[in-house]
Formats: structure tokens, C-alpha cells, sequence
């Protein structure tokens, strides 16, 4: 146990002082705390450089009536867009557009059938914010003038748009109502990016600390005073733990920069990440299969790593294990919708998918214990076998060298690993 | 403490490596293992530190088996050399005296003063990628000394060090030896092997071509060297009965015989065209023994 923590500590403490680490981890915090008070630097940049000023359109208008109600009505939707009269005519203004003076202007008019017509022309059609609020407000004043035309009072009319009263109950007790699926959705989604990014990140890591091991043939020496089976798993726990504590790092940051952000006003961004509904057995599960996960892929990364002799083959040995990660995630993320389909109900037991997909899964349905349990428990099966076969080849692949990039030398490792 | 190799195979599905080696080194002697490259050196080394198994035969370190127990007695210098190249020296030592049973106050101390001893302390603090191959090497070998082992397996200690530093590993081995270690490495270089051991063995294709105490190997060889020199061409001498070969250069010539008697017909036959400066009959070195035994095209 001695030579394990020698090791273990060997590949935390090295790894957590290089510069890499440390200004990657610096800069991911800066990250959090950029996104989290991005709604408030927003606004504050734009009062700063002037970018709230309203939008100005120039409205030639041939029905003489529309002006008005126009204006009330973008009063009305508290839109940012002041339309004035033009005093120009329209080759003046389309020469102005062209030589982008003015932004755009519309024409109005009512044809025959007291419907509205209107055109709006631009430089290009790149702004189709504006446009469009503006149709919407002519769409409103369209309906009342053909209500007034039918003489219909304000009340029938918004009779006419009352939207329908649509409930959705949920019979099961302990089923999740709408509103804690959507936090659910949120919180599942970006424990699935976590779980996603670390497992990428972090195995890729070992398995290139391994091969650098090799590579630099530090690994021989290694070897001759610690068994290579010891070695891979210090090496697996030891870079996972500087994992656990780097993401650990980065939710404490998380948390405090979502305490900033929410501090006064409330806004788009704390609404979001609303942690009010968290139930606590979603956080354990999170716990659990992020740890999972990660051991699952990071013994299999030692495993491909030790048989490799360059660094420069890591990426090419362990793409399968990456592509193997990516599917598992696209399988989750086409669950978010609806989790109860039936292939994700499968790839949830099968143990390189299910840290992502049960943990959906788990998250957003009412499943009965039994269902996470079996899950957790293949994982964990899938991971000791994985130790053992990878500890098997280990022990090969840290003295083969020469040109390995396949996967077929995994049967020459584990040749060698018996001799 | 002897450790002892007794008809030690290692097969490699059809390929075999080793092939029924023997050997016994002493406590307190040097053991030379001398092999062209791919000889089978590296994995008899593998086999005695239990990294591989042997598909045949036994080896005892001590009447004990070499085990993952016993590896803070072993110091052990591999042919690849290697360290971590982003540690720094020290860190590193320490870690790898850490990992041969020492505590780490202890691996403190020894990695200063082989430092101090290898006239590198100014290193303690650098990167090991910033250190020159000569240098890194130095580290190497401290890893495997520092920890006082008993027992030491060399894979070329001395291959890429100059010729002051060779000396100065020298030392530290004989040191060892003098310590009552039991010391067992491989070389190239025969001069090495000559100055420094006791016993050796030549292998070549995992056979084991030669063995046993350096003197007797040389006498087992049975051919000796004649060095004339004179200041008329000796060619006319190669047609001597008895002569083997003769190496000529512009101060005379080696002829390679194996009965005294032709070296005196040598010198009578040398005499009788004028007369020669300097005659000498030579033990055989190790150099031509290897040469023998394993072929020109490996020498």
C-alpha cells in the first residue's frame, strides 16, 4: 500500500503544480463567473456605449391614419422603436438606406378592404428583430380596425384570442410535475455536460500520462520496485482524485458566482439555474454515476494507454473510447426530450452508456429503485472486469515497445503480460 | 549474498530468447554479461527482477525468489534510460528513493550527496529535460545506487558517459563491490568488463558461449598473441605454420597463434630478415575472445 500512495501522491501533487493545470483551472473559474454575470455586463456594456437607444424608423404613411396608432400601439408593447414621419419622399429615403444614413423605412397604407399594406425596406435583411416587431404591432392594429369594422367591442375581441386552459396532471404519486421535470431537464443536462467533459478530459489525461511514462521509459524502473497492477490503479485514482477536486474547484465557483449574479435583481440567468426544486436523490445519483463513469472510462484509458509507446499514438488509441463517450452522450441528449423511449431505456443498462443515460433517465422519470440499482451495479461489475483484464494487459503493454496503434496488440500485451 | 541463475530459459512462443543460462555471482564480486545487441542481456535482466517470468529454470537471490519484497535491496540502472522529463531532479530522487523502501528525509539526503558526489549539485532544483543526455544519465544512476542496494543489475552503466565520469561510476561500483554487493552488468565495452570483473559470460543469440572466471577464460581459449615490431614489412611471416591471423600496421604486426612453439619460429623468422625492436607474446584480450566466439560482424 506503501508504493500506491507514493504513486498516487507522485501523480496528483506533479500534475496539480504544472502551469497548465493551474492557469486552466484559473481561467475555466474566470469562465463561470463571466457567464453567470453576463446578463448584468450586458446591460451595463450597453448603457456604457450607448446601444439602448431606441431604434428609429421613418414611416411614410399614405392612409394618414396609421402613423398614430402605430406609435400608441409600440408604446403599448413597450417595444424600443420610435417611428417618425418622413418628410422626404420615397427615392429621397431609398437613396438615404443606400447610403446608409438611416437604417430603413416603412410605407403604409390601407388598400380597398381596409387591410394594411405595408413594405419595409432596408440595406439588407440582416435585422429581423425589428421587422418583425413591427408586423406584430401592425397585426394587432389590423385586428382592431377590422373589429371596429365589424363592431365588435374590445372585450369580444379579446374573447376571440383567450388562450385555452391546458393542464397536464400527472396520476403516479411521486411523478415529477412539469414545472420540476423543466428544472429537472436543466440540471440533468448540465450534470450530463459535466459527466461528459471530465470523462473526456480526465481519461485522456491518464492514458496519456502513461504513454508518457513509457515513452520517457521512466515506466521500466517503475515497474522494478512497484507492481505494474499497483501502479495503474494509483495512477487511475491518483489523476482522478486531481479530476474530482479541479470540478470541485469549478462548483464552488459556480455556486458563488450564482450567489453574485442573483444578489439584486433577478434575472434571465438565475431564473434558469433555479436550484429551489433540487432534490437531493438527483445530486447523489449525479455523485454517483459521475464517479462511475469516470473510473469506468479511466481504467480503460490506462488499459489503451500502456499500449502505446509515443504520446503522439494516444490520441489515436483511445479515439474509439472517445467516439464510445460521444454516443453515449448523443443517446442522453436525444432522451432530454423524452426520457421514456424505449432504446434509451436500453442503452441505460449497458454499462459505457449508463453513466450518462441512467443518470437521465433517473433524473427526469419516477423509476423504481430497482432500475438505478441494477444499473449501478453492472458498472460496477463492468469496472472490476475491466481492472482485471486491464491489469492483465497493463502489465504487458509497459514493456512492449515499438510501433503498437491497434488494438490488435492488445493480445500480444497480455501474451507478454502472462510470460 | 550470491545470486544464482540455473538453466534459465525464456521463450517467446517460437522465438527463443534464452537458452539454458547459468551463472552464479558471488557476494562482493562483479559479474560481467557480455552480448551483442539483442543477445538476450535485457531479458535475462527482466527475468532476474521478476518482470518476466522464466519458461524454465530457477532464480535465487540468497536461497530467497526476487519479489516486489526484496526491491529495496535491488538497485536497478535499465538500458532505456528514463525519468521524468518535467520533474525536477530532486523531487524526482526523492520520489523514486521513496518508492525503493526509503523514507523521504533519508531519499533527501542520499540524492544530496550523490549529487555533491557526481559533481552535479548544481542540478538539484533544474528540470530534468534541461539537463544534457551525459547528465540525465548521472540521475539515472543515482536513482539505482541511492538507496544502498545489495544487489545491483546494470544494463550499460557506462554507455554515453565520458571518459571522467566513467571513472567516477567506477568508483562508486567498486565502492559497492567493496561493500559486500553483489553486482551484475552487461557492456559492450570489454575493456570495462576486463578491468572490473571477476566472472563473466558471453552470450550471443541466448546461448551462453562462454563462462567462468575471467583468467580461465582466457587460458580455456587457447590462442595467444605475438606482437613483433620491426621496421621491415612482416608479411612473408603469415605463411608460419601454426599462424592464424595476422593484423599488420606500419610498426609491425599481431600474429594470433596457439602453441608457444610457433611463436618461436615467428621470432627466428623475423630475426633472420633484420633486426626487430620489440616481441611479445600477449595474453588474449576479451575483445578477441568476444570477436571469436560471437563473429566478425558483431564485433
Amino acid at each position: 500500500m506503501r508504493e500506491f500512495w507514493i504513486i498516487f501522491k507522485q501523480s496528483f501533487v506533479t500534475k496539480a503544480k504544472t502551469k497548465s493545470f493551474f492557469i486552466t483551472t484559473l481561467i475555466m473559474v474566470a469562465g463561470i463567473f463571466l457567464f453567470a454575470n453576463l446578463p448584468s455586463l450586458i446591460s451595463s456594456v450597453s448603457k456604457l456605449i450607448g446601444d439602448g437607444e431606441e431604434d428609429k424608423v421613418l414611416v411614410l404613411d399614405d392612409s394618414g391614419v396609421l402613423l398614430e396608432r402605430l406609435q400608441q400601439q409600440l408604446k403599448l408593447s413597450d417595444e424600443e422603436i420610435a417611428v417618425e414621419s418622413a418628410n422626404e419622399t420615397k427615392e429621397q429615403l431609398e437613396k438615404q438606406v443606400e447610403e446608409e444614413k438611416i437604417d430603413g423605412f416603412i410605407e403604409l397604407n390601407l388598400d380597398a378592404s381596409q387591410t394594411i399594406q405595408a413594405t419595409y425596406t432596408s440595406a439588407s435583411s440582416v435585422d429581423q428583430y425589428l421587422p418583425s416587431s413591427l408586423q406584430d404591432a401592425l397585426q394587432s392594429i389590423q385586428t382592431e380596425v377590422k373589429a371596429e369594422q365589424l363592431s365588435l367591442s374590445g372585450e369580444e375581441v379579446a374573447t376571440l384570442f383567450t388562450p385555452i386552459h391546458f393542464e397536464k396532471k400527472n396520476i403516479s404519486a411521486s411523478a415529477k410535475s412539469e414545472e420540476e421535470l423543466n428544472q429537472a431537464r436543466v440540471l440533468v443536462y448540465v450534470l450530463m455536460f459535466v459527466i461528459y467533459f471530465a470523462v473526456i478530459i480526465y481519461s485522456s489525461m491518464i492514458a496519456t500520462e502513461v504513454a508518457t511514462e513509457k515513452s520517457s521509459r521512466v515506466m521500466e524502473i517503475l515497474i522494478s520496485s512497484v507492481s505494474p497492477v499497483k501502479h495503474m490503479f494509483a495512477k487511475v485514482l491518483g489523476i482522478g482524485s486531481l479530476g474530482i477536486v479541479q470540478i470541485l474547484v469549478y462548483g464552488l465557483a459556480g455556486l458563488i458566482a450564482y450567489k453574485v449574479s442573483s444578489i439584486g435583481e433577478e434575472n434571465d440567468f438565475s431564473a434558469f439555474f433555479s436550484l429551489e426544486n433540487l432534490q437531493v436523490s438527483t445530486l447523489v445519483y449525479a455523485v454517483v454515476f459521475f464517479l462511475l463513469g469516470y473510473f469506468l472510462y479511466a481504467t480503460l484509458a490506462a488499459l489503451l494507454g500502456s499500449l502505446v509507446s509515443r504520446t503522439e499514438d494516444v490520441q489515436q488509441m483511445i479515439m474509439p473510447m472517445s467516439l464510445l463517450v460521444v454516443a453515449a452522450f448523443i443517446i442522453a441528449a436525444t432522451g432530454l426530450g423524452n426520457p421514456e423511449m424505449g432504446y434509451i431505456k436500453i442503452a441505460s443498462f449497458v454499462p459505457f452508456f449508463a453513466p450518462l443515460v441512467m443518470f437521465l433517465r433517473v433524473g427526469m422519470l419516477d423509476l423504481p429503485l430497482w432500475e438505478p440499482l441494477l444499473s449501478i451495479g453492472i458498472m460496477v461489475v463492468t469496472i472490476a472486469l475491466l481492472g482485471w483484464f486491464g491489469a492483465k494487459v497493463y502489465r504487458g503493454g509497459v514493456l512492449m515497445y515499438g510501433p503498437s496503434r491497434s488494438l490488435k496488440d492488445l493480445k500480444k500485451a497480455i501474451q507478454l503480460g502472462k510470460e | 549474498m550470491a545470486l544464482q541463475l540455473e538453466q534459465v530459459s525464456k521463450r517467446f512462443g517460437d522465438f527463443t530468447a534464452v537458452d539454458q543460462l547459468s551463472l552464479t555471482v558471488e557476494e562482493g564480486t562483479m559479474y560481467g554479461f557480455l552480448g551483442a545487441n539483442g543477445a538476450g542481456k535485457t531479458t535475462t535482466f527482466r527475468m532476474i527482477l521478476g518482470l518476466l517470468n522464466t519458461t524454465a529454470g530457477s532464480i535465487h537471490w540468497n536461497g530467497q525468489k526476487i519479489s516486489y519484497a526484496t526491491s529495496p535491496l535491488i538497485g536497478y540502472l535499465p538500458e532505456e534510460r528514463g525519468l521524468y522529463p518535467k520533474m525536477k531532479v530532486l523531487e524526482q530522487l526523492v520520489f523514486l528513493g521513496q518508492l525503493r523502501g526509503m523514507n523521504k528525509t533519508a531519499a533527501k539526503n542520499a540524492a544530496l550527496q550523490w549529487l555533491e558526489r557526481f559533481e552535479v549539485p548544481h542540478y538539484t532544483n533544474k528540470k530534468v529535460e534541461e539537463l544534457s543526455k551525459g547528465n540525465q544519465q548521472k540521475i539515472q544512476v543515482i536513482a539505482s545506487l541511492m538507496h544502498d542496494p545489495k544487489l545491483l543489475i546494470l544494463d550499460e552503466p557506462f554507455s554515453g558517459l565520458d571518459p571522467v565520469n566513467v571513472e567516477m561510476l567506477k568508483r562508486a561500483i567498486i565502492d559497492f563491490r567493496n561493500s559486500g554487493a553483489t553486482i551484475l552488468f552487461s557492456s559492450h565495452r570489454m575493456d570495462h568488463v576486463e578491468e572490473l570483473c571477476e566472472q563473466l559470460s558471453i552470450i550471443h543469440h541466448g546461448q551462453q558461449l562462454v563462462s567462468g572466471n575471467l583468467r580461465d577464460v582466457k587460458r580455456s581459449f587457447g590462442k595467444q598473441n605475438v606482437r613483433i615490431r620491426a621496421d621491415f614489412p612482416l608479411e612473408e611471416l603469415d605463411t608460419i605454420a601454426g599462424v592464424i591471423t595476422a593484423h599488420h600496421s606500419l610498426e609491425g604486426a599481431v600474429f594470433q597463434v596457439e602453441e608457444e612453439s610457433t611463436a618461436n619460429a615467428l621470432l627466428q623468422a623475423a630475426l633472420l630478415k633484420g633486426p626487430i625492436r620489440h616481441f611479445e607474446i600477449e595474453e588474449p584480450s576479451l575483445q578477441d575472445i568476444f570477436i571469436a566466439k560471437v563473429g566478425e560482424e558483431h564485433a
